[in-house]
């Protein structure tokens, strides 16, 4: 089973590389990009068996830190 | 009485030996020199310290693969008995990411490396750790740090602030920490996490020991306990 887990910074937590990519994006002439939160995603392959409670308690205990990031859950069709 | 303090070394740790040398010169007995894969810490215990440096290369988030690692229970579980933590700098993110200290050091406000003696307000001079200064003491401890924003939310922020539990603030900017926060203790007050070095500065010829008394506070304390 493909799992995708999207990682990203919780609102009202500052980014400072979002904001750096956003200024570099402006600096090669886009417009129009009001704001940048850069995030991360890990790419799982887990045995069918792997539950759902523990896919959540990866996310909780390590690929997340709960006090400035949210996460999100995606199985992807094989 | 001979202390034993331990430190203890992860992969990428860079400030472990000066961690130790430091130790040594204040309670004139050798560190002992923990590996990250110890399953168990060497009996009797008085003092820990996690070090600086860059620990798996700061995959993941800074400190993050350290605080799972097998020597991390048990140093949590020492720390829950109330030996006293020492986390300076990586040492300090791996106590966030342990969840021994709230809060979390993500970026530089700034992007950018900071290297440099960073001014520091002693807020606390009362604990473990500092009571060697004096409340509002100015002193220069160098920092060298990439991640030492500190973040937390407001509530927690308040908790540490109405319980004495910020240890030192910057007196400048340097890195964007909320609230200026250089260090901060836990609860009970055994356990430490800054991010400027104190094992960097204490001796003459490190260019200043401003970092001395926080190891004679708690050294001391802890011989003649």
């Amino acid at each position: 089973m493909k799992i995708r887990v999207h990682v990203s910074l919780k609102n009202g937590v500052l980014d400072p590389q979002g904001r750096a990519i956003h200024h570099a994006l402006e600096g090669l002439g886009f417009s129009g990009v009001n704001d940048v939160r850069a995030g991360r995603l890990f790419e799982l392959d887990v045995d069918d068996s792997v539950s759902d409670d523990a896919l959540d308690d990866m996310c909780r205990k390590l690929l997340a830190n709960m006090v400035i990031e949210n996460y999100r859950i995606e199985k992807v069709a094989a | 009485m001979s202390l034993r303090c331990a430190v203890i070394t992860f992969p990428g740790s860079n400030c472990d030996r000066d961690m130790a040398v430091a130790l040594e010169a204040v309670s004139g007995t050798p560190a002992i020199r923990v590996w990250h894969g110890d399953a168990t810490l060497p009996e009797r215990l008085d003092f820990i310290a996690l070090p600086g440096g860059f620990s798996y290369g700061d995959y993941l988030r800074c400190g993050a693969i350290a605080s799972r690692s097998p020597v991390m229970r048990a140093v949590i579980e020492a720390a829950g008995r109330g030996v006293p933590v020492l986390g300076v700098c990586n040492g300090f993110q791996v106590l966030t990411e342990s969840g021994l200290l709230p809060g979390a050091l993500m970026r530089n406000a700034g992007i950018t490396f900071v290297c440099r003696n960073a001014r520091l307000v002693v807020e606390n001079d009362s604990s473990l750790f500092t009571s060697a200064y004096a409340k509002g003491q100015h002193v220069s401890i160098p920092v060298a740090h990439h991640d030492g924003n500190y973040f937390a939310d407001d509530a927690t922020l308040d908790r540490l602030e109405g319980d004495g539990r910020i240890a030192f603030r910057y007196a400048e900017t340097i890195n964007g920490s909320v609230r200026d926060i250089a260090g901060i203790l836990n609860e009970k007050g055994n356990v430490l996490g800054m991010m400027p070095h104190p094992e960097r500065a204490i001796d003459l010829a490190h260019g200043g020991t401003d970092g001395r008394a926080l190891f004679e506070s708690a050294l001391n304390a802890l011989a003649s306990a």
